[in-house]
């Protein structure tokens, strides 16, 4: 792999630049491999990346129906925290945390983790309870995650309007630090480069149309656009599209989907030193490198595959920014998409094996995965290598929604991202 | 004003001179002037710089394509500041104030522009290849840096002052665009009595129509054809005209969202004028007209103030009277160029020559030469651009000459002041993509045109490829007729006709040949963001072979102009140096809108107070009277605390909770939620919904119901009282009565449509009064009439109907405070004078108005649980101690069988106690932890938390409720909380704190 470095780009500049190879090769596929992935979003490119650097595995192919990180990686708002109630969570979402840190130095790709803070609103005194509870969880399972008076949210995130005579008032917010954002394409295509240069074959524009069994019921290969492609082990991390792909296998999965709006304004000088979470009244900003405030909307109300989602979700998102940032009303909205997401009962995700040999499966992210993709891509690994969970991830199976087991953060805080 | 003003301009009024100022100099120009062609009138080429490189630029465009004249126009103050508004949109009044963006310490010399010189090191995608060491230097040293020289403009400084509007509109055809098609779609279909409306981004209609050269009488065919078009769009009853209105989204089921822009163009606004308007429309019938955007060149320099398409040049004389030079060399890659030179040479502009770079000889029309020639304008044949100079304005263009072999070679250099191009025209296809509708490559076009429509919808005239004004019209016709009777109306004939010297729009995408292999460095592709063809083959290079990828990698069409101009060329240049078709590299998805929206239209009227309906209850004003202090309860604002002169919130409290315990208290509990359940269905229905079992609870009782989700959660709870054989009155939390509704409606409809059963929200009908204490009694009775208040007769839980001082009234013997407790429901006019009533009659046993907080320690002093607070949606019936509720003999209700799950029937479920702090003073956060043992540290076994937590007048010591893993068999033991300074320990005990065999209830 060529080493990417500030030397590097001096070195090449006076080449102009001829001298760059190919991030990852365009593969084809091969008649059989040791491990197949399915879906190249964040999630998938990691866990091949992982299966091949962390548990010596090298014959592995990673399928992308279209192109890699185009997905809901490509989509999403790039919110990363891990301060969330349940231990089985924290534990997850922090193991993911600790890794953005170094993600950067690991890959030799500048992913842009920018531990800029997360602040998330306080708007009535449920508000108050339940993020406190937070803290409270979150202290004691090792998490940071602080208590801002609603002078110390406006001092930290200084367009915050704190007024009193707003309809929800905010009341106070809690504060991660280590929270913030990462570049979603440099997530992908930086894993998929390390991933390449360990021998996986990245292989786009191959969609996955069927699973073939054998008599056993065991995994014997994936019928492709491409062709059949035979593996004994395969993973499905295909966000929005599981439930389509493991019906392939006959397995069902208990999730819906649903489109989820994003959009950005107008790029502008820097405005919004962090990220700010409003779950009572919907709104989700930060600002981007680029200078465009990137804002989440919500989930359209009915499910659907389509890649859109209706007009009034944004509007009432937009409603809701600039009740909390009145001087962005005038800002511009420059461009509007949707995703696909993939959402459990309990808004927790599967990171499991499942019933049938040499399946596995990774879903269930929902609105707030990428936040998650490097640790869900390393347990996840691990777990189709050693055909067991890793502990982290062990709570998080597909029976636990016919036993009982929930890890409900949906209810326990109703937060999207 | 300079000699850049010639004659004519059809858009500008003379005799209206109008001062404004740019970058604190100021200048004049004409009303009808854009602020662009107002600045180009008085020489100034130079507006902007770019994102990346700080280069800069001047106008490429004449509407709303225009990448690089980005300027933040600020009306008063800060706060009414827009950023990065195109020149070529904002419409000059009196006073106008407007700056050039990104770049410091100014537009002329700008010390940005050392990017331009490391732009080496700045290739696409550099910033994913550097900046990683050491490991923390990217969020602290480097990012902030980056932040700070990227973004445009800056927001605006302060809350926005104006308004904003909405409005919905229904209508046969919706016309987008109102230019030769539009205009004459319109007028055949409203000419059919369809109900049109009309909308166009400009200020003034007619589109290209008002480009077209004067003739010898000072007007041109076509601006005749459009005054008489206008004047009977006008007379028109049933047609709607939106100037200034972008068609910026289209929506499923043909749902278009317009943005109508009221004031910004006007010098003073009126007072209370909405600033700008959301139309969101829904149209039986679309009519795309939304023309053809013209394509630059690609060539080295291709970006220097002074280089600019073709098109432009020719609007800002004809619609401004502004000529872009004087000298003039125009770059010909589409017949079109040649009208453009023909009518700059007629309008006095010199050219000095026109230089066709077209290779492909079927693209050539001999014609347009011999136009020119006959001009005695110079042509190029075969030529291409070897570079530009100039630092601030173009003053020179290297010319070449391509070779049959593709070979090229220098063609000397001529001088000039402005370099016109055209590359022929690129259909706006947006909005029809937009609505999912398909595309096709039309090869020989070199563009991309509509194909089959998702919608009804059609696009029509230069949208569709069509070429020429009087195409335009016929096709406009067309689709207006044909999409009046697609309304089931009779089309009336209709016909339109404009006798103009056409020439083709056809060019051919990609870059201008260069000599050997080198791709010149700075040949522009994308303006705004600073792609260059290099960085477009450094993508490809680096392996990014997907056009999404080129697309995010060199951020080509990411800027504020999403590709208006550079997405063919750029997809032209992949497909070649990737030896594909452009249909095989493919588009990127157009996404909404086609031009920025401000947020404030979409955010409409839902601000301040009207951001969410305030609900208040028919007792609001007494409560405000009394003093209170209310919280945001959902929607409802509900009197928290009623603090009497000098107190605080907890002496409010405790004296509230007191006055409740030793006499009576008084409490507005109207916003709980309130159904009727009504029907032969009924008691099936709320047998198989609720947990508990109905059969048996007789008319004129009431019981505590529990609601579960599918998944054998807690949802919901209330008191339901039967008040006939087929009749429930069911109530809800404050919060959950709009979602059980919802469930109750879903079941209904979906799942159990074999009941007859009807569901009515009540809630706003009835005023709820709760007067509660061990004097209730005695302070109700005297008002009330028709029904025995004696616990003989209306014991615990039971319900009556009787008046109150005249008033019907519904009253139930309940209590959520543990005391002899009433709930007056009264029609909710009469909420407020029964109240006061109430009030006034117990004014001798001293009662108390109390708010929620006191009836939060009140319920939690008797070990009431409040759903959301000691549920949180993971707690079954058992879990909070309300197996009891559940009707074991039911064959089913809502879940039911997932309280079976064996993990809900399991040990180490948490369940609700109460727990005592050791030092009685101490409060304990609500949501803070429990742990088993003292001493742990992160991550520490926790084994609950807890949910409420109180100081108890009536126990004198504070008081807590928790949910704790196995808390029932716990009690007695000592727990901890651990807290940041240290563990707090505590009691495990039951969570009934008072009066725990009830016999206050009964008093
Ligand atoms: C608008 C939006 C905002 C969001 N904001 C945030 C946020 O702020 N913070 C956060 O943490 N998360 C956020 N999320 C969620 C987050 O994006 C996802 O949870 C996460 O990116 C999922 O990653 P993935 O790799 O599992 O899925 P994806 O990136 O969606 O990858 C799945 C891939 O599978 C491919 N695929 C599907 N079917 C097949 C098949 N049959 N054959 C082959 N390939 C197939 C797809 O093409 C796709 O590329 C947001 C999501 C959206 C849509």
């Amino acid at each position: 792999m060529q080493r990417f470095s500030a030397w590097s780009l001096l070195k090449q500049a006076f080449g102009s630049h001829g001298g760059w190879q190919p991030q990852w090769r365009r593969a084809t596929p091969k008649p059989a491999y040791d491990a197949i992935v399915v879906g190249g979003g964040g999630h998938g490119l990691g866990t091949a990346y992982y299966l091949a650097a962390e548990h010596g595995l090298r014959n592995i192919a990673l399928l992308e129906k279209s192109w890699i990180g185009g997905g809901n990686t490509g989509r999403n708002t790039t919110i990363l925290r891990s301060n969330y109630l349940f231990d089985e969570s924290a534990r997850l979402y922090d193991h993911s945390l600790k890794m953005w840190r170094d993600l950067s130095q690991v890959l030799n790709y500048n992913v842009m983790y920018s531990p800029r803070g997360v602040l998330m609103l306080a708007h009535s005194v449920h508000d108050v309870q339940v993020l406190k509870r937070h803290i409270h969880a979150n202290r004691c399972n090792g998490v940071d995650n602080e208590w801002l008076s609603p002078a110390e949210a406006k001092a930290f995130c200084p367009p915050l309007n704190i007024e009193r005579n707003i309809r929800y008032p905010v009341m106070g917010g809690a504060l991660q630090r280590r929270g913030g954002t990462a570049r979603h394409d440099a997530v992908a295509w930086g894993y998929a480069r390390a991933a390449d240069a360990l021998g996986v074959d990245i292989i786009e524009n191959c969609e996955v149309t069927g699973i073939r069994r054998d008599a056993g019921g065991a995994i014997q290969g994936v019928e492709t656009s491409l062709g059949y492609i035979a593996s004994r082990k395969v993973g499905v991390v295909a966000a929005g599209n599981s439930s389509v792909v493991m019906g392939m296998a006959g397995v069902r999965l208990p999730l819906e989907s649903f489109p989820l709006q994003a959009l950005v304004s107008e790029p502008v000088k820097p405005v919004m030193p962090c990220v700010v979470m409003s779950n009572s009244i919907h709104a989700y900003v930060s600002q981007s490198d680029k200078g465009e405030l990137v804002i989440g909307a919500g989930t359209d109300a009915y499910t659907s595959y389509t890649q859109r989602g209706a007009l009034h979700v944004n509007m009432h998102t937009l409603a809701a920014i600039c009740e909390l940032f009145p001087a962005f009303r005038r800002m511009r909205m420059l461009r509007n998409w949707g995703g696909i997401v993939d959402v459990s009962p309990d808004r927790s995700p599967i990171i499991a094996k499942t019933a049938v040999p040499g399946l596995y499966v990774n879903c269930g992210w929902g609105t707030g995965g990428f936040k998650a993709t490097p640790g869900s891509a390393h347990l996840f690994a691990w777990t189709m290598a050693h055909d067991e969970p890793h502990p982290i991830n062990a709570p998080f199976t597909i029976e636990r929604f016919r036993e009982g087991l929930l890890i409900d953060e949906a209810a326990a805080a109703a937060v999207a991202h | 004003m300079s000699e850049c003003r010639g004659k004519g301009g059809v858009l500008i009024n003379r005799n209206l001179v109008v001062n404004f100022s740019f970058d604190g100099r100021s200048y004049s120009g004409f009303a009808g002037d854009t602020l662009a062609s107002a600045l180009l009138a008085n020489g100034v080429h130079l507006l902007g710089r770019s994102f990346k490189y700080h280069r800069p630029r001047g106008l490429l465009a004449a509407g709303s394509e225009e990448p690089n004249a980005l300027v933040t126009v600020v009306r008063g103050n800060e706060a009414r500041s827009v950023p990065n508004l195109r020149a070529t949109q904002v419409e000059i009044y009196a006073g106008l104030v407007a700056h050039s963006q990104n770049r410091w310490p100014s537009l002329g010399f700008d010390v940005g522009a050392v990017n331009d010189w490391l732009s080496p090191l700045f290739p696409a995608g550099f910033y994913y290849k550097t900046f990683m060491w050491p490991r923390f230097a990217w969020h602290r040293w480097y990012e902030p840096r980056i932040r700070a020289a990227a973004g445009l403009g800056r927001a605006p400084g302060g809350p926005d002052p104006d308004s904003y509007a909405q409005c919905y509109a229904h209508c046969d055809v919706l016309v987008v665009g109102a230019g030769a098609g539009g205009i004459a779609a319109a007028l055949a279909a409203a000419g059919s009595g369809a109900r049109v409306i009309l909308c166009d981004e400009n200020g003034a209609l007619g589109g290209s129509l008002l480009d077209e050269r004067a003739n010898s009488q000072g007007g041109s065919d076509a601006a005749i054809w459009l005054r008489t078009a206008l004047t009977q769009l006008a007379a028109l009853p049933n047609l709607t005209l939106l100037p200034r209105t972008t068609a910026f989204g289209y929506f499923p089921h043909n749902m278009l969202g317009l943005c109508e822009r009221i004031t910004d163009h006007l010098a003073t606004p009126a007072a209370g004028v909405p600033r700008e308007r959301l139309w969101q429309v829904r149209a039986r019938e679309v009519v795309l007209a939304t023309g053809a955007i013209e394509r630059p060149l690609v060539f080295p320099g291709n970006d220097r103030p002074g280089v600019m398409l073709a098109s432009a040049a020719r609007t800002y004389l004809h619609r401004y009277g502004v000529r872009v030079g004087s000298r003039v060399v125009v770059l010909a890659g589409c017949d079109a160029a040649y009208g453009v030179a023909l009518d700059l040479h007629a309008g006095g502009i010199g050219i000095e020559a026109i230089a066709d770079v077209r290779t492909g000889a079927h693209l050539v029309a001999p014609a347009a030469i011999a136009a020119a020639r006959a001009e005695k304008i110079r042509v190029v044949e075969r030529a291409t651009v070897l570079g530009t100079s100039g630092r601030l304005r173009v003053n020179s263009v290297s010319l070449g000459v391509v070779a049959a072999d593709g070979s090229v070679s220098n063609a000397g250099t001529l001088p000039c002041d402005a370099l016109l191009m055209s590359g022929g025209f690129t259909p706006s296809v947006h909005l029809h993509s937009q609505s999912r509708g398909q595309l096709q490559w039309q090869a020989d076009a070199g563009v991309f045109v509509p194909a089959a429509a998702a919608e009804n919808e059609r696009s029509v005239g230069a949208a569709r490829g069509l070429e020429g004004l009087q195409q335009a019209l016929e096709d406009g016709t067309q689709a207006g007729l044909t999409a009046a009777k697609a309304c089931g109306l009779t089309p009336h004939a209709y016909s339109a006709r404009i006798a103009v010297q056409e020439y083709s729009t056809r060019g051919a995408p990609g870059a201008l040949a260069q000599p050997g292999a080198r791709t010149p460095a700075k040949a522009f592709v994308d303006w705004q963001n600073d792609v260059t063809t290099r960085d477009l083959q450094l993508a490809m290079r680096e392996g990014f072979y997907s056009i999404e990828h080129i697309k995010r990698y060199t951020t080509t069409g990411m800027a504020t102009d999403q590709g208006k101009t550079s997405g063919l060329n750029a997809l032209a240049i992949i497909a070649g140096s990737s030896a594909r078709q452009v249909p095989e590299v493919g588009l990127t998805t157009f996404r909404m809108p086609y031009t920025p929206v401000s947020f404030g239209i979409l955010a409409g009227y839902d601000r301040g107070d009207q951001f969410d309906p305030v609900r208040r209850t028919p007792m609001h004003a007494c409560a405000e009277n009394l003093g209170a202090v209310f919280e945001d309860v959902g929607m409802w604002k509900r009197a928290w605390y009623f603090p009497q002169r000098g107190e605080d919130m907890h002496q409010a409290v405790a004296r509230e909770c007191r006055a409740v315990r030793t006499g009576c208290g008084m409490f507005d509990a109207s916003t709980l939620g309130k159904i009727e359940v009504v029907g032969p269905g009924a008691v099936e229905f709320m047998n198989r919904l609720y947990v508990n079992s109905w059969n048996g609870l007789a008319v004129g009782r009431s019981r505590y119901g529990v609601l579960l989700r599918d998944d054998g959660f807690v949802y919901d709870d209330g008191v339901v009282a039967r008040l006939a054989d087929e009749r429930f009155h069911v109530t809800t939390t404050t919060g959950g009565a709009a979602r059980v509704l919802g469930m109750m409606e879903d079941y209904r409809q979906t799942e159990w449509t074999d009941l007859k059963v009807w569901l009515t929200s009540t809630t706003e009908q009835w005023a709820v009064i709760a007067v509660q204490g061990p004097r209730a009694r005695e302070v109700i009775a005297p008002l009330i009439e028709g029904c025995d208040l004696s616990a003989a007769a209306l014991p615990h839980m039971a319900v009556a109907r009787g008046t109150i001082c005249g008033a019907p009234m519904l009253l139930f013997r309940v209590s959520f405070t543990g005391e002899l407790g009433f709930e007056i429901n009264v029609p909710a006019d009469y909420g407020a004078a029964i109240w006061e009533a109430v009030r006034a009659a117990g004014q001798k046993y001293d009662i108390v108005p109390y708010g929620t907080e006191a009836m939060h320690v009140l319920r939690a002093e008797k070990g009431y649980i409040i759903v959301g607070q000691e549920t949180d949606g993971t707690c079954t019936p058992d879990d909070v101690g309300l197996s009891w509720a559940i009707g074991k003999s039911k064959p089913d209700f809502v879940g039911k069988r997932s309280l079976s799950r064996p993990a809900m029937l399991a040990s180490g479920r948490k369940q609700l106690v109460g727990l005592l702090t050791a030092d009685p003073h101490v409060l304990l956060d609500e949501g803070a932890q429990v742990t088993a043992t003292a001493g742990q540290v992160a991550p520490m076994k926790l084994i609950g938390h807890v949910t409420s937590s109180y100081r108890s007048e009536a126990l004198g010591r504070s008081i807590a409720l928790a949910m704790v893993v196995d808390g029932r068999a716990r009690q007695g033991q000592t727990l901890y909380v651990p807290m940041p300074g240290g563990d707090l320990p505590v009691q495990v005990t039951a969570p009934v704190f008072y009066d725990p065999q009830g016999a206050r209830l009964n008093g």
